[in-house]
Parts: C-alpha cells; sequence; structure tokens
C-alpha cells in the first residue's frame, strides 16, 4: 500500500484546455501559478476566423519573453520553468479590424507520463499489471490528443463550408434581385427619354 | 486503501489557470463535446484591491454559469458564490458554450476580477478518489475503472466525429445543389427580365407612333 501512495504523491500535474473567442482588436490573457522546475506544454490553434492567425507571447514571471511570434495559425512550445511564479501567455488580434478569431488553447502543467510511473519490483507480480494499465493509459492519452486535432481541423473546414453555404444562398439572392430591379429601372428610365413632358420655349 | 486517501489539493492551491475580467463583462468559453458527456468546472473568483495592489477574495462577488447547449437551449444557469464548482452533461453532441460573468449591477466595467478556472471534460472530470472510496477498489481496479472510462471515452468522440463528418458532407452537398439551382434560376431570371423589357418597349414605342 505504500507504493500507492507514494506514486500518487508524485508532483501534480494539471492540464487545462479552453476554446475561447477573440475579439477583433482584443487581447486575451492567461496566467499560471507554477513552480521552478516543472515541464510545461502550451499548444494553440486557431478554429475560425479571418486568415486563422493569432500573436502569442509567453512571459515569465520576471518578464522576460519567452516566446513570441506573430500570426500564427498552430504552434506548441515546450518550456522548463527556471522560476517560480506566474507565467503569461497572451493572444493577441490587435492587428485585425475586423474578424473575431475563435482560438483553441492546451496548457499542460507537469510531465504527464511521469505522473503515472512509479517504482517497478519485477518480483510482484502486481506491478506487472500495472505497467500495462499504465502504458495503456499512457497510449489512450495519445489517441485521444489527436482526436482533439483531428476534430479542430474538421471543425475548421466544416464552419467553412457552412459559410460557404450561406453565403452562395445570400448572394444568389441579391444578385437576383439587382438583375430584376436593374431590369425595371432600365425600361424606366428609356421612358422617361421619351415621356412628353412640356418643354421649356428657348 | 489509505494510500488511495491522499487528499488531493484544495482547489485554491492547486495550479489553477487565471485570466482577468472587468466586472461588467461576460466571458466564454466553448466546449465541443460528444453526447452524454459530463463536464466540470471549478471556478474563484478574487476582486483587485487598489489598496493592496493585489486580489483577495471578497465572499459577496456572485458569478453567474450560463451554459448553453449547441441548439442555442439554456441547459444551465446559476448564480454560485465567489468560488464554486457546476457540473453538466451533454445531451446532445457539439459545440456547448460556457459563459461566466459576475453579478455586479455597476453601469460600466469598474473593477477588475481575477477568475482562477478549471474545464474538464469526459474522464477528465471525474473524481477517481471518491469513486475508488464509494466502490471500494483497489488501486489496479482504479486504474482498470479509469481505463474503461477513456476508452469509453474516446469511442463517444469517434462517434460524435462520425456525425460531423455526415453535417459536413450534407453540407457540401447543399452548396453544390445550391450553385447549381441558383446558376439556371439566375439565367432564366436574366433571360425572362431582357424577354419583358422587349415586350414593354415594344408596347411602348408603338403607343407612341414611333415604330
Amino acid at each position: 500500500m505504500w507504493l500507492a501512495s507514494v506514486a500518487l504523491l508524485v508532483a501534480t500535474a494539471s492540464a487545462i484546455e479552453l476554446t475561447f473567442e477573440l475579439p477583433d482588436n482584443a487581447n486575451q490573457c492567461f496566467y499560471e501559478d507554477i513552480e521552478a522546475g516543472v515541464q510545461n506544454v502550451l499548444e494553440f490553434q486557431v478554429v475560425t476566423g479571418g486568415q486563422y492567425d493569432v500573436d502569442m507571447t509567453l512571459e515569465d514571471p520576471h518578464g522576460k519573453v519567452l516566446y513570441k511570434d506573430t500570426k500564427k495559425q498552430y504552434d506548441s512550445y515546450t518550456w522548463k520553468a527556471e522560476t517560480p511564479g506566474a507565467y503569461k501567455a497572451c493572444f493577441s488580434n490587435e492587428f485585425s479590424t475586423f474578424s473575431h478569431k475563435i482560438v483553441y488553447m492546451d496548457w499542460q502543467v507537469g510531465d504527464h507520463q511521469n505522473k503515472q510511473q512509479h517504482v517497478p519490483d519485477a518480483s510482484h507480480p502486481m506491478n506487472v499489471l500495472e505497467s500495462s494499465a499504465v502504458a495503456i493509459g499512457n497510449h489512450l492519452r495519445v489517441v485521444d490528443d489527436y482526436q482533439t486535432h483531428h476534430r479542430l481541423r474538421e471543425a475548421t473546414g466544416r464552419k467553412r463550408a457552412e459559410q460557404l453555404n450561406e453565403r452562395v444562398l445570400l448572394w444568389s439572392l441579391g444578385q437576383t434581385a439587382v438583375i430584376v430591379l436593374m431590369g425595371v429601372a432600365q425600361v424606366l428610365i428609356l421612358r422617361s427619354f421619351f415621356s412628353d413632358k412640356p418643354r421649356r420655349p428657348y | 486503501m489509505r494510500g488511495l486517501a491522499v487528499l488531493l489539493a484544495v482547489f485554491s492551491t492547486s495550479s489553477a489557470l487565471y485570466f482577468h475580467i472587468a466586472e461588467t463583462e461576460r466571458k466564454c468559453f466553448i466546449e465541443e463535446i460528444p453526447d452524454e458527456t459530463m463536464v466540470t468546472g471549478n471556478y474563484k473568483v478574487q476582486l483587485y484591491d487598489p489598496n493592496t495592489k493585489g486580489y483577495g477574495d471578497y465572499p459577496n462577488i456572485g458569478m453567474h454559469v450560463e451554459v448553453k447547449d449547441p441548439e442555442e437551449k439554456v441547459i444551465l444557469s446559476k448564480l454560485y458564490t465567489s468560488e464554486g464548482k457546476f457540473t453538466f452533461t451533454s445531451h446532445t453532441p457539439g459545440e456547448h458554450v460556457i459563459c461566466l460573468y459576475s453579478n455586479s449591477t455597476a453601469w460600466f466595467s469598474g473593477a477588475q476580477l481575477r477568475v482562477h478556472l478549471d474545464i474538464q471534460a469526459g474522464e477528465h472530470a471525474q473524481d477517481y478518489q471518491q469513486i475508488a472510496a464509494k466502490d471500494k477498489l483497489n488501486e489496479l481496479q482504479l486504474r482498470i475503472r479509469q481505463l474503461l472510462d477513456q476508452v469509453d471515452q474516446i469511442t463517444k468522440e469517434q462517434n460524435y466525429q462520425r456525425y460531423r463528418e455526415e453535417r459536413f458532407r450534407a453540407t457540401s452537398e447543399s452548396t453544390n445543389q445550391r450553385v447549381l439551382w441558383w446558376s439556371i434560376g439566375q439565367t432564366l431570371v436574366l433571360l425572362l427580365t431582357g424577354a419583358w423589357q422587349m415586350r414593354h418597349l415594344k408596347g411602348f414605342f408603338e403607343a407612341k407612333k414611333l415604330v
């Protein structure tokens, strides 16, 4: 049983994924309090909006810029926290005047692989089963990760398709209306050239 | 079993993400999930205190949590205290929108609020310590239960993926149809308008005795 308690006392690892809307000209920052020596992975992807790009800046507690890039559609950054404190990740859509973006972000604090490992003891048959269970768990996590990425890419395509569908209808209706109006307007204008208006005597 | 009774870090001390919002601002997050998936959110709100130049706990701040399902129907709308936990289970697959806003009655955005937030979906939303205690599972059984939940969630996601692909295909086919029929339709309208114009003008000029 003490092995169990050892296993669970390993440093806490947390992961949070959020999908949020970033309006035009907006800047959204997220903070995490991280201890020194902790491995972090920050991943982001623009799902919909404009040219599918966003600016991202990552700063450490002292304000030192760890990562800064502009107009990226997707990126993943891994770093080890040197100093303890609040790390800040900012997403900026300030370069865009009218397209709001939907951004997916995944911030993993701590090493998730190590979370489930503990001291192997080959003499205890239970541990072989436990190791297998841990290995399966890790692989399933990878599957979940792939599914998420697939879902995001597919969402981008699907939303574009829906937008296209809507636009085709609206523009077709608009164009038809313009054709009819133009036709009527042309006739009316032509008629007005030939109308018997009383002319001013010169 | 005592090994399993390790205290889960109290929310306020666990490493959670936080961000700042204005008092009257509404912040929304989108969760795209399959159906029958549980989503749990833990949050804590702090108010900026200009005297200490820091964020402190004020129990009187209330937070509205509103969750809308993919059909824009509100499935959860509750006022919680400054620190709370909300849970909902999806009954339709799709994008659920979770909105948080404080119950401030200010007319314009006054103070800054710091919101600590943790949203987990699917098997991440389960509290395994509680499940282990309730069903009296040893560590191996608990791990197997976790694996089962993970696989279950993967299956749900795959099903959802099939449904999404079906929708995408339907949208593409609809676009295809629309482009075809509207092109034909517009050509007809163009021809009819031209024919009407000619007929009308002919009649007009004949009446005017110009033709």
